[in-house]
């Protein structure tokens, strides 16, 4: 056990605690960005001027009209910008453009008294666009060649040998859709501007180190002018690491210019419209199996939809390659990716960032070519698991492979996997018209973050003279209960009562240099940190402690807000009174800490490293009921074993876990982003865009029997207090649905039918799937069976080379200059 | 004219400088009110959620949720509002929201209030809570016995619902009589939702000093006249039916509000800002119901959950209906005269009342007039609905046929809109098919009669080969269109397939009379 993953006596860590804030959620007071509005004098709103084009240039713009409406005070435009006229870090942003790239895109911003006179102004801002030949679909990217950033390649052995001497080889195509984050709270920003010039910006971010950089080079302020306080997010799911930064630049632009807050919070159209989604893929594959179902080599060129701009695509298509093998054991391996480059929001961050794609992808093979293989598809998963001493095929060894095998076994156990399938057979034999199927997946999720640099984080901890502790750090809390977790943290190590320990919401100016709170790894990192200030005062108390109580100080324990020698028979002093003690000793009582993930390494320019501390696993069964006249379906039972280490706040885990499955859920089965696609003046215009279309998961789509537990006997050596992280992997448990659903739609057809499914799989999908399984039995869905097969596209000698997320700029931002 | 006020929490508010088009959402907010959100600002996620205090049958009054950012802020005159704020506090929690943080019912946050509000309102339920009769919503899907054993929460400690002496515990009603459809309209995107069902499948009974439950017992407040103008337009609702009448046929072009949920929309999402609104839903005119031996009248201006009540069960289509129609938070609001007022081809009462051969009285400054549905819509959103006219009852007849459903084909079971909509009510006499009525929703500019197909089952013997032969000519009714919800292949598909359904699962129906 390590240092960092040793729990004292009596920890508060593993206690299940409500979340942090619950009280204040259900009765309403827990406040939110544009809460403050209410609280807020002389607040300008900001709503933006959108484009009807998918692609064209702004030839005329005329805000005089806008300015003619009662309440409009003023409308900010690419002139007004000081610094870089850029939302982004990578130059291809622009705050507000000249170039139209998506359906929606804002060309500028009206400020009025009320939300109303700025909407008004909006609608009076006079434009004149030049349509421009528009690319939508990646398909369409595709055949144009339109793609962004750089190819990389991820290789290991050689790939046609390996499909040489497959004894099974099959090839085929795969397009699936992106998903939109659909958080509660949509963005929102208020800035306002001190009486020395300091912007005060309130945003709803994931990354306030990066709004502040962003705010500060559209500005053209440094880092130290601009502070951004994040007190709480409705939801982030990656949708506010990159994408809250333009909207918050345009508001403190606005406070700058007017001297009064301004307030930008877009609405659920304006949002959706607006900004980043998951990213959706298209994929052809060759794969080859021996005659055992072994996998023996996958040959894949995954192209993602990367939307207008780079954004963070080049980092998701990284884990999305790093993904692909999910828990298989691959010996012979070629994946290309590329990204395109379409008139579409800007592809973005969202919970699982990429790597849901890249397995996807693989679990999707397994489905379809199963019954070619003739062989169970659980069987056909199981058999293929990583084992002690395997790598991945970027070279990371699988550390624990085991516990994927571990939480499989549980599941076919604890969910009675073996006799209910013998259920589902008879009551098949039985129904003509409906029909019944359960799928066993695993999941392999990668923890920290691709890059090496942001797998660090920061801390504030004070104690205060009366004992009371209050702590900082630079994670984000959007309701994956990161700061329950703090507080327990910080409550251990302090040995103190979880109710002495406060936590202060994110700020910039109280922990700076903060990576996103992203890649599920907030309480990991952030984790350390506290841990490592509270050990600091800890340490300089137990100094204090050891001459009052006549111990050396290293034998002095703390435990429950008292503290004592380690002999059980000595006195007992306070938490409180020493730390009043320790004060007129002149002893510092608070301290900054500080955490970075020890061991990783990651070579982009080759696809190669070790760049995750640890995997985590989970396995999760799904059974699903069909309805063969529509092919609509319920979730009958879901049974999960996850790993979660050793759990710091198992009901804030077992939330993470259910609310994941079922996001998850929502992207492969439901939720459905329709683009226009037609040569209609409305092209690339998103149809599907509020909740009366898009449709989120519902109490409808909860599995009717849920079983989900934490894998036992999980400790984590590499991370705070034995846990893991577990934000992102149990999204990818939904793969069991979307097999379980493919496989109900077989059971229509004759047994061994293989059949494609589209994603999301839509009762309209499930029904053309079952149709294909009762029409085209004989057939094989369009899998092409024999070597070489179809060969997917190759790069080209002269693509761009690799940029990960290891290697972005960082955001331009003016030096200082050491003259004056 | 006293200033306008409605009674938050238990305060007096002035309702103040509010517009014609401010929604009870912004107007909460401005009051200080933040845990009211807005998700989307169309009625689909629930966010908003409040209660209000709303007359019942019997003179009492129930707590009914409805959506925040749907109802103007002037219907809120005189009206008695209940937010989450007012239902506890950080250190007295509500027994819902009790329940709800200690679950882990909660995690963002945000829907959280609007959950809350809508849990509160099953809560306080006098059917759920005197465990009687029949449950709100049914469940057409067919009892599936499913209760997590969830750990050291505690199961069935609280006293079950019963329903014909038996406990209703299937997966959409809890032990203790929740209707999960109470929640349908509150969407959550970090739980999954099973905390939130387990909260509230814990709840017991109101306490005895339950303020908010003792004033169930009290009548609901009256509905004010009530007149809100300003330069950007103006709300009125008028004081009876005559006056209402007599207004419209001055402004023919006034917007008819009753449960407002288009109206929200419309204001919210595409900025319509009518000259002239008129509030209709509390026009006692309006809210008759009656049942005689041969017609069942329902007025217009009941809301689709009060129907549901009333019927009690009376009529096994509309109960099919009910519950996949929107969500409790909407038919809390929207009325049945508002259904067929807007005239939308993908409504989902018109296939059903198409299939009860139902027909609708128009009534205008003067006089009224009876017009079959199946000849009241004339095209995309067109009804013979003449301007100055209304809809004040929708009338039923009666006796109904002995094989019904409704059959909606949507991406989600809860709360979505229909890309095919069938309602089916067929008479078997014999084994021979005497009486064939089929509406359709989703396929045409207009809700239609799918009148080849009745002919093809009239007179034929209900057997799977006729309904086969029925079901081929079914297929080509309509002229359905690709759009995001569904394909044109894929609607044509399901209009061919309903049919067999149908029969599948009614191969040897209850004869009525037989």
């Amino acid at each position: 056990m390590s240092a960092l993953s040793e729990r004292p006596a009596n920890p508060v860590v593993g206690e299940t605690v409500p979340h942090e804030s619950a009280a204040l959620h259900v009765t309403g007071r827990a406040l939110y960005t544009d809460d403050l509005v209410a609280r807020t004098r002389d607040l300008l709103h900001g709503y933006p001027v959108q484009a009807p084009h998918a692609h064209a240039r702004v030839t005329r713009l005329d805000t005089a009209p806008a300015l003619a409406v009662p309440g409009v005070v003023r409308v900010l435009t690419a002139e007004d910008v000081p610094g870089v006229n850029d939302a982004g870090i990578k130059h291809d942003e622009p705050l507000f453009p000249s170039e139209v790239m998506y359906f929606g895109h804002a060309v500028c911003w009206v400020l009025g008294e009320t939300l109303e006179a700025a909407r008004l102004g909006a609608l009076a801002v006079e434009v004149d666009y030049e349509p421009l030949p528009s690319v939508v679909t990646v398909r369409e990217a595709i055949e144009a060649g339109s793609f962004q950033g750089a190819q990389p390649t991820m290789e290991r052995g050689d790939v046609e040998a390996g499909l040489a001497r497959a004894e099974h080889v099959f090839s085929g195509e795969f397009e699936f859709a992106g998903q939109e984050h659909f958080y509660l709270e949509t963005h929102a920003s208020i800035a306002q501007v001190d009486e020395n010039g300091q912007v005060f910006v309130q945003s709803s971010t994931q990354h306030p180190t990066e709004t502040q950089d962003i705010v500060a080079h559209v500005l053209g302020l440094h880092a130290h002018e601009v502070t951004v306080q994040c007190l709480r997010m409705g939801g982030g799911f990656g949708g506010k690491e990159m994408q809250p930064h333009g909207y918050a630049a345009v508001a403190a632009l606005g406070a700058t210019l007017t001297g009064r807050p301004v307030r930008v919070r877009l609405n659920r159209t304006q949002d959706i419209t607006m900004t980043g989604k998951r990213h959706g893929f298209h994929a052809t594959w060759r794969v080859g199996f021996d005659a055992e179902g072994r996998l023996q080599a996958l040959d894949a060129t995954l192209t993602s939809d990367g939307g207008w701009s780079l954004d963070l695509s080049e980092p998701v298509l990284a884990r999305a390659l790093c993904h692909i093998d999910n828990a298989y054991w691959i010996p012979d391996v070629r994946v290309n990716g590329r990204i395109s480059k379409t008139n579409k929001t800007s592809q973005t961050a969202f919970r699982g960032f990429g790597g849901p794609q890249g397995m996807l992808v693989l679990e999707d093979i397994l489905g379809r070519c199963a019954p070619l293989l003739g062989i169970d598809p659980a069987d056909l998963r199981r058999r293929n698991f990583y084992t002690e001493g395997q790598a991945t095929p970027y070279g990371q060894p699988v550390r624990h492979p085991d516990r994927a095998v571990a939480a499989w076994d549980q599941v076919v156990q604890t969910g009675d996997v073996d006799s209910r399938r013998r259920e589902i057979a008879a009551f098949n034999a039985a129904h003509q018209h409906t029909k019944r199927a359960l799928a066993i997946t695993p999941v392999k999720f990668g923890i920290s973050f691709n890059l090496t640099a942001f797998n660090q984080a920061g801390a504030l901890v004070h104690v205060y003279k009366d004992g009371s502790v209050l702590i900082n750090h630079g994670g984000t809390e959007m309701g994956q209960g990161l700061h329950t977790k703090m507080l327990q943290v910080a409550a251990t190590t302090l040995g103190v009562p979880l109710h002495f320990v406060r936590l202060a919401p994110t700020r910039t100016d109280k922990v700076p240099n903060t990576s996103a709170t992203a890649a599920s790894s907030g309480a990991d990192l952030n984790g350390g940190a506290v841990k490592n200030a509270c050990e600091q005062i800890r340490e300089r108390l137990a100094q204090v402690a050891g001459g009052r109580l006549g111990v050396p100080p290293a034998d002095v324990r703390f435990e429950g807000g008292r503290v004592r020698g380690l002999a059980h028979d000595t006195d007992e002093i306070r938490w409180a009174d020493l730390v009043t003690q320790a004060y007129f000793q002149r002893v510092q009582l608070w301290a900054a800490g500080f955490y970075r993930t020890e061991g990783l390494h990651w070579d982009s320019t080759v696809f190669r490293g070790e760049p995750f501390k640890y995997f985590a696993y989970g396995v999760a069964a799904a059974e699903v009921e069909v309805d063969g006249f529509t092919g609509a379906y319920r979730t009958r039972r879901v049974d999960i074993v996850h790993d979660v280490g050793d759990s710091l706040s198992p009901l804030v885990d077992l939330g993470q876990i259910e609310g994941g499955f079922v996001q998850g859920a929502g992207w492969l089965t439901l939720e459905d982003l329709r683009w226009d696609e037609s040569d209609r003046p409305t092209r690339g215009r998103l149809a599907t865009q509020a909740a009366s279309t898009y449709k989120l998961p519902s109490f409808s789509e909860m599995p009717e029997e849920f079983n989900v537990a934490l894998l036992e006997k999980a400790h984590e050596e590499g991370a705070v207090y034995g846990s893991k992280a577990v934000g992102e992997p149990p999204l990818m448990l939904a793969f069991s649905v979307r097999e379980a659903l493919r496989q109900a739609a077989a059971a229509f057809g004759p047994p061994g039918t293989s059949v494609d499914l589209a994603s999301p799989a839509t009762p309209e999908a499930v029904f053309w799937a079952v149709e294909q399984a009762r029409a085209r039995a004989a057939e094989h869905g369009h899998v092409a069976e024999g070597f070489p097969g179809m060969v997917p596209p190759q790069p080209n000698g002269d693509v761009p080379r690799y940029h990960p997320r290891s290697e972005r700029p960082p955001a331009e931002q003016h030096a200082l200059s050491a003259e004056v | 004219m006293n200033p306008l006020q409605a009674t938050v929490n238990g305060c007096p508010t002035d309702l103040g400088e509010i517009r014609a088009h401010t929604n009870a959402l912004d107007w909460l907010r401005d009051q200080g009110l933040t845990g009211c959100k807005e998700g989307c600002a169309e009625g689909e996620c629930g966010a908003c959620a409040i209660l209000v205090a709303r007359p019942t049958a019997d003179g009492g009054t129930q707590w009914t949720s409805v959506n925040a950012c749907l109802v103007p802020a002037a219907s809120l005159d005189g009206q008695e509002v209940v937010t989450a704020e007012g239902l506890g506090t950080p250190d007295a929690l509500h027994p819902v929201q009790e329940e709800m943080a200690q679950r882990g019912g909660s995690q963002c946050g945000y829907c959280t209030p609007g959950f809350v509000c809508s849990m509160a309102a099953e809560f306080y339920r006098k059917e759920r809570c005197d465990g009687a009769g029949h449950p709100a919503g049914g469940n057409p899907a067919g009892g599936h016995p499913a209760v997590r054993q969830n750990g050291n929460h505690a199961q069935g400690r609280h006293t079950p619902a019963e329903r014909d002496g038996r406990a209703v515990t299937d997966h959409e009603h809890g032990p203790n009589g929740f209707d999960l459809h109470a929640l349908s309209g509150n969407l959550c995107r970090c739980t999954g939702y099973r905390p939130i069902r387990d909260a509230a499948y814990a709840l017991g009974a109101p306490a005895e000093d339950d303020v908010l439950a003792a004033r169930r017992d009290q009548p609901a407040p009256t509905p004010a006249a009530t007149r809100v103008s300003r330069a950007d337009g103006e709300f009125v609702r008028p004081a009876d039916l005559p006056e209402a009448l007599g207004i419209l046929a001055d402004h023919p072009d006034a917007v008819l509000v009753a449960g407002s949920t288009d109206w929200g929309v419309e204001v919210n999402i595409l900025g319509r800002r009518a000259p002239l609104t008129l509030g209709i839903d509390r026009l006692e005119e309006l809210r008759t119901f009656s049942v005689s031996d041969d017609v069942i009248e329902l007025g217009a201006a009941l809301s689709l959950s009060e129907i549901e009540t009333r019927l009690a069960g009376r009529v096994p289509l509309l109960d099919q209906l009910f519950p996949q129609f929107a969500s409790r938070l909407i038919r809390n609001g929207a009325t049945i005269g508002g259904n067929l007022g807007t005239g939308s081809p993908i409504g989902d009462t018109p296939p059903v009342l198409l299939a009860l051969e139902a027909s609708v009285v128009l009534a205008s400054s003067g006089g009224e007039r009876e017009v079959p549905l199946s000849d009241y819509f004339t095209g995309y959103r067109q009804s013979v609905r003449r301007p100055g006219e209304l809809v004040r009852t929708i009338r039923i007849p009666l006796p109904l046929s002995g094989v019904s459903a409704f059959h909606k084909i949507a991406k989600r079971r809860f709360d979505d809109i229909s890309s095919v909509a069938v309602g089916f009510a067929i008479q078997v006499e014999g084994g021979v098919v005497t009486r064939a009525r089929i509406g359709l929703g989703g396929v045409a500019a207009t809700p239609v009669r799918a009148l080849a197909t009745e002919a093809a089952l009239e007179g034929r013997a209900w057997t799977a080969e006729s309904v086969r032969e029925a079901a081929t000519v079914m297929r080509g009714e309509g002229t359905p269109m690709d759009d995001h919800r569904a394909s044109s292949t894929y609607r044509s598909a399901m209009l061919g397939t309903a049919l067999l359904k149908l029969h599948a699962e009614n191969a040897t129906p209850q004869e009525v009379g037989a």
